[in-house]
């Protein structure tokens, strides 16, 4: 039965099948009514943002780190914004307090080879956990610190992303990052992550 | 006999509504001590014989009977943190929204509905910024579906205990009728660009929450809600605005939605990299393990409940599936020797929990309740060690083992995790 309307919307819905034929499905289900489909431009509701809104919302920063913003910092200069702001809850050696407040330093050596299968205890830390290097700054800057989310100049947040990298050797002590450098950082953990494998036998 | 209900009584029956009425909605998801404060001066008398006695007046907001008191829990007072649905305080698929688990990465932001804004942007025609107004200006839909945060389970995955409760062991899962706006509608809308294949979600807290998503989510089933249970959704469940993405893990639906940016490929945003990932042995780990997979737990009868005497007792509880509707639920009472088919009590839903049932006639001795759900893409609830073995005790999400309760020769019942 299934099989038979997912043609049917496959056949109906020609050159864009492979989006709407997964909808067709979806209202092909017998629990609820079909939802209607509408053209393009039909309702006309809503304004078009303006480019201080779009610059003002948009800051999200992706793994290539197109987005970057410019300034610069070096892992000295973070270690004392991490002092000042950070150490407070993540612990002086960013050591953490789990499982409030996550462990960010660690390259502990049952992580190196990236066995987190084996045991929940093995700190999963920026180090030897985190696939991209942008991840942190874009983290950083939209959620800490806890309290004062958004405070940090953008130098404060290349000083504790270099910081925080250089803590977990990913990168020397003496660097310095800015958009480029942050770019060109290669994190330990960025081949280990695969796509969803699970099957009915294969929890 | 008259009896005074003691403040204790109290606590989450007219407590809470009295509380509610007064102070507005900052106590609906206030901790229990608050609500015992808020109601210090509300007595009710229990009269010996009702049917002699005037009843109360009509009240602006119905209260719970104080004798029902079902809580949310652990208070923990955090702001990074969560607090679970009293499974076994309920009945039917439906989750009053006052007791809709809880789990937020930077509290429950406070968001004046006037000012709240929803922008469009990124690979569409046209950019496009909508009011709360103006979005529900367009065609809506309702629908029941199940919200489970994905690390529901883990206490009783890594550490079971005899005195876990039903919602210690499964309590941050629940389900809602939603009412919103098909994302299929909005999409349409913008137009989306043919090279268009993710897109992201931001939230309005604190952490301005992030998740990427395949866009044949949006085609299929995802909804931009403003509504659950007849009414706007509550603060601690988005509102105004909230991501619906059916059947899939509970991070992945934005609450306090405001922005929807179209791309090519997934951000790797912090909740899809760090957290929400899940080892595997051979040192990998799998990303984007979207939906909530096939999953079961009896809730009566369950700890510290327990069977009142001899003979027949209905065993009742949840089943629910991220990949449609359950299509079948067992129970056994022998530790899973043998199983029986439970009976659905009511219609199952895709994407939503259903009541399952199966009546039990207990003569006095020990036994093992275990339930086991099937749903109809073919997935089977596997055992613990099923799960140890695909993914090792490392695993730190997505947990749908099944579970049960040990009753004693004297009706108690304790939790069984280890299957
Ligand atoms: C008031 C306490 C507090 C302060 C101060 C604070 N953090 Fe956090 N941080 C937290 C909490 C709590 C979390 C967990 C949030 C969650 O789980 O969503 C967190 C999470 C993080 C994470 C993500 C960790 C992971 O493994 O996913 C990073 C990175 C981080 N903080 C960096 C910082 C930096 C850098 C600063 C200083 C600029 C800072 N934090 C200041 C409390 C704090």
């Amino acid at each position: 039965m299934k099989r038979a309307l997912f043609l049917v919307a496959l056949a109906a819905c020609g050159g864009e099948a492979a989006d709407r034929s997964t909808a067709a499905v979806a209202a092909a289900d017998a629990s609820y009514p079909a939802v209607r489909e509408y053209d393009r431009g039909h309702f006309r509701i809503g304004a078009t943002p303006t480019k201080a809104q779009l610059v003002a919302w948009n800051t999200d920063i992706g793994p290539e780190g197109a987005e970057l913003p410019e300034g610069r910092g070096s892992a000295r200069e973070g270690a004392q914004v991490f002092a000042q702001q950070c150490a407070a809850c993540h612990g002086a050696e960013g050591q953490g307090l789990e499982p409030l407040y996550p462990l960010l330093i660690s390259r502990d050596p049952r992580g190196e080879g990236f066995d987190f299968a084996s045991d929940p205890k093995i700190p999963r830390s920026i180090g030897n956990y985190w696939p991209h290097a942008t991840t942190l700054y874009d983290y950083i800057r939209r959620a800490m610190p806890l309290y004062t989310p958004g405070s940090l100049s953008a130098d404060e947040t290349y000083a504790v992303v270099a910081y925080l990298l250089a803590a977990n050797k990913v990168i020397p002590d003496t660097a310095t990052l800015d958009a480029t450098a942050l770019r060109a950082v290669q994190m330990p953990a960025r081949d280990k992550f695969v796509p969803d494998d699970r099957s009915p036998t294969r929890p | 006999m008259t009896r005074k209900l003691s403040r204790r009584d109290m606590l989450a029956g007219t407590a809470v509504a009295l509380g509610a009425t007064a102070l507005g909605a900052k106590v609906a998801d206030a901790d229990a001590a608050d609500a015992v404060a808020a109601a210090q001066d509300a007595a009710v008398t229990v009269p010996a014989d009702p049917t002699k006695l005037q009843g109360l007046p009509t009240s602006p907001l119905g209260a719970r009977s104080p004798f029902v008191k079902p809580v949310r829990g652990p208070q923990t007072g955090l702001t990074v943190g969560s607090s679970l649905t009293p499974l076994q305080d309920l009945t039917g698929p439906i989750t009053p929204a006052d007791l809709h688990f809880e789990r937020h990465h930077a509290g429950i932001p406070v968001i004046d509905p006037a000012k709240h804004r929803l922008m469009i942007h990124g690979l569409v025609d046209r950019d496009v910024i909508l009011t709360l107004d103006e979005l529900k200006r367009f065609p809506q839909v309702t629908r029941t579906y199940f919200i489970e945060c994905s690390g529901n389970g883990r206490n009783a995955f890594r550490d079971p205990k005899p005195d876990m409760t039903a919602q210690k062991v499964a309590g941050m899962v629940s389900t809602s009728e939603w009412t919103g706006v098909p994302l299929s509608t909005l999409f349409r809308e913008v137009g989306v660009k043919p090279e268009a294949t993710w897109f992201l979600a931001e939230g309005g807290d604190a952490c301005m929450m992030t998740r990427s998503v395949p866009i044949a989510k949006a085609w299929d089933d995802a909804l931009i809600a403003w509504a659950q249970n007849g009414e706007p959704l509550r603060p601690a469940q988005g509102y105004p605005l909230r991501l619906v993405l059916p059947g899939w893990e509970g991070n992945i639906n934005v609450k306090w939605l405001r922005r929807l940016e179209l791309g090519t490929r997934p951000w790797r945003t912090r909740w899809e990299t760090s957290k929400y990932t899940d080892p595997l042995p051979g040192g990998k780990a799998r990303e984007f393990t979207f939906e909530n997979d096939v999953k079961s737990v009896i809730t009566t009868p369950s700890h510290p409940g327990r069977l009142s005497g001899r003979g027949w007792h209905p065993v009742q509880g949840l089943a629910w599936s991220g990949r449609g509707r359950v299509t079948r639920v067992e129970v056994s009472a022998d530790g899973g020797k043998s199983w029986q088919d439970a009976e659905f009590m009511g219609i199952a839903l895709p994407k939503a929990a259903v009541r399952f049932q199966w009546m039990f006639e207990w003569k006095g001795g020990e036994h093992l309740l275990l339930s086991r759900a099937t749903d109809e893409a073919g997935y089977v609830q596997p055992t613990r060690a099923a799960l140890l073995e695909a993914r090792g005790a490392g695993t730190d999400y997505h947990f749908n083992q099944i579970v049960g309760w040990n009753v004693a020769r004297d009706g108690g019942v304790t939790f069984h995790g280890a299957t």
